[in-house]
């Protein structure tokens, strides 16, 4: 009975419709057809809670943004289709290809770049056998860098900082405590993990060399119930840091392994807070826990912000605003729209390329065109109760914004030679 | 005669029902449908008929399925040039080397032994697929691209519904020979080996050698789905080898009816039908999924063939018809009574937000709507129960020469 | 090093005796009912959320009291309702029940209490550390976990070879008819220790919430390693399962600890390989990578050569 509420289908289409009839009936124009847009995310199993999070951010941000105003491209509203892939890949095909039955063309997708690689691959198989018919990728959450490198593509956008630039201001962060002298660094043996393991001592070589690695440990993912053991290597090493890409219960148990042995080193994370995380963590982890992320932590940066979040919060009391990058992908998607007055992928595409954008912290953001990155402004926070003003999981425990990057410094060099589709 | 019409009757349907139903989404169920018969039906070789219930069946389907990708790969490179409508032969040899392998230590017994092998086999492969990468491909797994290969009779395969035509035919040949199997000699030692290993033994026959032709026939067809995987998604990850899958396909063939041949593509269809439709309507379908499972495992041990197979005294004795009306009087309330729990889980879960139900909607705040719920569910559960009793005397008058006898295995 | 392999050894008993704690019941289960059930460690998982829940409100000693209780009830129900008739359809069957019945709890606890991980407090009386050694404590609730292990090991044991009960229990696995007709109730024993069974897994579960995080996803994790403890040590017996958890507990403890791998042995044989090797993944693999699977290969080593386990006493 504490699960979040989430609007089905039928809800969903039945609101559109009656929205659509309602204008129909008092305008002068004739009946306007919604902007559809799917969202492909876990929406049931282990990973539910994110996926759900993550539609009811989307869905907020369209109505707050947009339908509650008039809608866009001159009176169409947003209507949002969830679509459940279970986090596997396999079950995102067929989600994918019932968004191709049901004639939607962007697809909004974040949780697990397993599955973003897979849709990448599969929505460009199907954009080059099925010309005019193309789907457009919007990549709100998967950060491995491979996306816009070596399988960059034409019809992918990516709107959060990718792993090798968040490391970038992560490293700078640590290389400007002279305190620190040995690092650890712990993760989940699979891509992303490796990727933080060896660009964290790649980078830290160039930075300071001074630095020791003294432990570069790999587990499985979700396998692991303890983490004593590894900790017992890391108390063993004497290291003065612990440089981690966990995410999810593999974040808690470590978290919790570390400080409860009595450990006080800072931690250095990408994902160490909300759904459960940082209210697990409590004051255990007062000016322990760091997060490097795209989205500043309080305070919050303007005021148009601080009242977005909490209108949100209002509405879904037991849900966060964790992923606020969602909403820039979906103003910028929009701007984009009313740009190229279309909702044709490829005009869409185009449009974006290149795109400067202010979001509403101020913040700003530029859809960088040779490789389809955003380049936006990275900050370290640090999880704490002092001068919280949005906490998370309703717990009093929040993020407190440490050191702020602006977008250009951010800047990473890619690889990506994209083929472009010859229209 | 009737076989070979029942026989018939499946190809055209297999055939058919493109032509039905074609959108796009419904050729990828049916394409999920074909590669979960063969699966299924492999499955079954192993516990409904051999009686070895395996933990870690994906293992083979997975191999098969990863070398298939691997073979698209190399066809997309010219390394190798064949049709790509061998490819589900390539992952059902692979399945065959590594039953082979696999079943050499692990067919000795039969039983819990078994059982716990094949899941510390399953739990091993599927961990080192992650450690593998440069066969397995990490956690994003493989891709491939169907459409280099030669053409096969001008067909490039760029869409869905050439590749289900293409799976059906091997759904097909697939479901041919796993009847034959089970008309041979060692697809009825299988039999007897499952029921009575001793007494296979006092006939001469070596029950391990027979449980590992099985063990190894199972695994040459669940690598042919495997095949039929790659081909239909052109790519593959290590979740197609877990436990996960694994557990899948022991519900489908469960849930279908272990006893008889057709139950397997029975679970099959139905479970992949809940999996990709019942989700998009209700977060909560795996909720239902384990409940159903449960309740089938509970009241209805041989599955859904089973509770069809039931019947059949009643049929050949031409007395079907005269259990149509007790079933309605009966049958009625209960989905009148299955149908208020489900509502009433379902209101549970949206815990004070209007949402719909089939062609209603409810709203768990509203004290109308509970006492609503609750008139019908208990108006139903009497009903139900008070008319069991004439339901039960038609049963037993339509089957009136004794217990109703179910058709063997096959 | 020294310090490293006292906490290792420390590590894995802690691990070692909480696989015990579940191990147990579920050889319990076994030895009466032939009934390998696989939703033993999803009891294990009920049993932390039923302290979680019940801790919120009374705190964590009432939750140490009264979820066992409610574990062990529901267990009972369980195998009267339902267990008893599946055991017509034979093993198979039993096992099907047990794998859908896993399944279902997951399910059911995912909708009660929602899919996120709880906030699960190990009591504040035992927040201090017991000892500090080499610069890392140790704390007292992973001390008190051992305790409460050790204790119910003992008082298993003193109740299955010295009280009545005991032995009549124990007569009961082998020669039920026997024991029924002396006049003992079969059916409600072996309700009761399909409940006591499940109401161990329980209280492990009470104990391990706040260690090793309460998830849906917790009894998956810890499950698959029971049975290989209860198979390993031999399906039905007590001591085999106490030997073989430990033995589990501290291989999985020193593997992870250690440092070694391929690379080590290679260097040993005077081979070397290029990264670009097609095996490269396999010179480069370390035990600590390897380590949650060794239990696995394990089993399946032990199930090749010696199929009754180590101790094994009744086979399937």
């Amino acid at each position: 009975m504490k699960r979040p509420h989430r609007s089905t289908n039928f809800r969903i289409i039945l609101r559109s419709l009656f929205a659509g009839l309602m204008l129909s009936l008092f305008s002068s124009i004739s009946a306007q057809e919604p902007v559809r847009i799917a969202f492909i995310d876990p929406l049931s199993g282990t990973f539910a809670s994110i996926g759900t999070s993550g539609l009811k951010q989307l869905q907020y941000a369209a109505d707050e943004l947009f339908n509650s105003k008039g809608g866009i491209l001159g009176g169409r509203m947003i209507e949002i289709v969830p679509l459940d892939n279970k986090q596997s890949p396999t079950d995102t095909q067929i989600q994918f290809r019932r968004a191709v039955s049901e004639g939607l063309r962007i697809i909004f997708q974040g949780n697990s770049s397993a599955v973003a690689n897979t849709l990448n691959s599969t929505i460009s198989r199907h954009n080059r056998r099925n010309p005019g018919q193309e789907i457009l990728q919007i990549n709100y959450s998967a950060v491995d860098p491979i996306l816009t490198n070596e399988q960059c593509s034409f019809w992918h956008f990516r709107f959060d900082a990718h792993a090798v630039m968040k490391l970038n201001v992560l490293t700078d962060y640590i290389a400007m405590n002279p305190e620190i002298k040995k690092i650890y660094i712990i993760g989940q043996d699979y891509s992303f993990g490796q990727v933080v393991s060896d660009t964290s001592i790649e980078l830290l070589r160039g930075k300071r060399p001074d630095i020791e690695i003294v432990g570069n440990e790999f587990h499985p993912i979700g396998q692991v119930k303890d983490f004593t053991p590894y900790v017992t290597k890391i108390v063993s090493s004497d290291a003065d840091a612990v440089i981690t890409g966990n995410f999810g219960a593999d974040m808690v148990s470590l978290a919790r392994s570390i400080i409860d042995s009595g450990l006080d080193i800072p931690i250095y994370t990408f994902y160490a807070a909300y759904d459960g995380i940082t209210a697990t963590l409590g004051a255990d982890g007062v000016d322990k826990i760091y997060l490097v992320h795209n989205d500043a932590g309080n305070p919050l940066p303007s005021e148009e912000r601080l009242a977005y979040t909490r209108n949100f919060k209002r509405l879904n009391p037991n849900n966060d605003m964790t992923q606020f990058r969602i909403t820039n992908a979906l103003q910028m998607l929009v701007q984009a729209m009313e740009a190229s007055q279309s909702t044709d992928p490829y005009d869409i595409a185009l449009a974006l390329e290149d795109m400067r954008f202010t979001n509403m912290s101020g913040e700003e953001l530029w859809m960088r065109g040779g490789d389809h990155q955003i380049i936006q402004p990275l900050h370290i926070s640090v999880h704490t109760d002092q001068n919280i003003v949005v906490d998370a999981d309703n717990s009093g425990f929040g993020l407190y914004r440490d050191f702020s990057v602006p977008g250009e410094e951010t800047v990473v060099d890619h690889s990506c030679r994209m083929r472009r589709p010859r229209r | 005669m009737g076989r070979f019409a029942a026989w018939v009757g499946y190809l055209i349907v297999l055939l058919g029902l493109p032509q039905l139903f074609d959108s796009v989404l419904a050729i990828t169920i049916l394409n999920q449908m074909a590669i979960a018969i063969v699966f299924a039906l492999s499955y079954n070789m192993l516990l409904g008929q051999g009686g070895m219930l395996s933990f870690g069946h994906a293992v083979y389907f997975g191999l098969g399925g990863f070398m298939a990708v691997h073979a698209l790969i190399m066809i997309e490179f010219e390394t190798v040039y064949f049709s790509i409508t061998l490819i589900p032969l390539v992952g059902g040899l692979i399945g065959l080397m590594a039953a082979i392998f696999i079943g050499s230590f692990s067919t000795h017994k039969a039983g819990t032994v078994f059982a716990m092998i094949s899941l510390g086999i399953g739990e091993l492969v599927a961990a080192s697929s992650l450690i593998f990468v440069s066969f397995f491909g990490g956690e994003a797994g493989v891709s491939a691209d169907r459409t280099f290969g030669p053409p096969f009779f001008g067909i490039e395969f760029f869409q869905d519904v050439e590749i289900y035509y293409l799976s059906a035919g091997w759904v097909f040949v697939s479901t041919v020979f796993m009847y034959l199997f089970t008309q041979t000699p060692a697809g009825r030692m299988a039999n007897a080996v499952r029921d009575n290993p001793e007494r296979a033994e006092f006939i001469g026959y070596s029950a391990r050698r027979v449980r590992f032709i099985s063990f190894c026939t199972s695994g040459f067809f669940a690598g042919v789905a495997g095949g039929l995987f790659a081909l239909n998604y052109e790519f593959i990850t290590e979740e197609n080898l877990n436990a996960v899958t694994s557990g899948r396909v022991l519900l489908m063939a469960y849930i279908g009816g272990l006893g008889y041949f057709i139950g397997p593509i029975i679970g099959a269809v139905l479970l992949t039908l809940m999996n990709s439709l019942l989700s998009n309507y209700t977060e909560l379908w795996m909720l239902y999924l384990g409940i159903m499972f449960v309740l089938t495992v509970l009241f209805l041990p041989r599955g859904f063939a089973g509770f069809i197979m039931m019947h059949q005294t009643a049929w050949l004795r031409g007395k079907l018809s005269s259990l149509i009306r007790p079933y309605l009087i009966t049958g009625i309330p209960a989905i009148m009574f299955s149908g208020s729990i489900l509502a009433a889980i379902e209101m549970l879960h949206h815990n004070g937000e209007p949402f719909g139900f089939l062609f209603l909607t409810l709203d768990s705040g509203s004290m109308l709507h509970w006492l609503g719920l609750t008139t019908v569910g208990a108006a139903s559960y009497f009903a139900c129960r008070r008319s069991i009793g004439q339901l039960k005397a038609a049963w037993e008058e339509a089957n009136r020469v004794g217990d109703a006898t179910e058709g063997g295995p096959g | 090093m020294l310090e490293v392999f006292v906490f290792s050894t420390l590590n894995g008993l802690v691990t070692g005796l909480l696989l015990f704690m579940l191990a147990s019941g579920l050889t319990l289960i076994f030895s009466m009912m032939g009934v390998l059930n696989f939703a033993h460690a999803s009891f294990y998982m009920l049993g932390a959320y039923f302290a979680y829940s019940i801790s919120l409100k009374l705190g964590f000693w009432a939750g140490l009291l009264l979820a066992p209780l409610l574990v062990g009830t529901f267990g009972a129900l369980v195998e009267r309702y339902a267990l008893r008739r599946v055991h017509a359809h034979g093993h198979v069957a039993e096992l099907v029940f047990t794998f859908g019945l896993a399944f279902l709890i997951e399910e059911a606890v995912q909708f009660f209490w929602g899919a996120d991980t709880k906030n699960y407090q190990s009591p504040d009386l035992l927040d201090f550390p017991l000892f500090t050694l080499f610069g890392q404590e140790f704390s007292a609730y992973r001390g008190f976990m051992i305790t409460i292990s050790v204790g119910i090991f003992l008082a298993l044991y003193y109740v299955l070879t010295r009280s009545r009960i005991g032995i009549i229990i124990q007569a009961a696995i082998t020669h039920p008819h026997t024991v029924a007709n002396l006049g003992h109730n079969v059916p409600l024993i072996f309700m009761a220790v399909f409940g006591v069974g499940t109401a161990l897994a329980g209280v492990a579960g009470v104990i391990a919430g706040p260690v090793l995080t309460t998830f849906p996803g917790m009894a998956v994790v810890l499950g698959s390693i029971v049975f290989v403890i209860v198979v390993i040590g031999g399906l039905g017996s007590l001591g085999g399962a106490f030997v073989a958890s430990l033995m589990i507990g501290l291989l999985q403890s020193y593997a992870i600890a250690s440092n070694l791998g391929m690379p080590d042995l290679l260097n040993l044989l005077g081979l070397e390989f290029s990264r670009d090797h097609p095996l490269n993944d396999l010179w480069t693999l370390t035990l600590p990578q390897i380590a949650p699977v060794l239990p696995f290969l394990l089993l399946v080593l032990v199930l090749i050569f010696r199929p009754t386990g180590l101790a094994g006493k009744r086979e399937e």
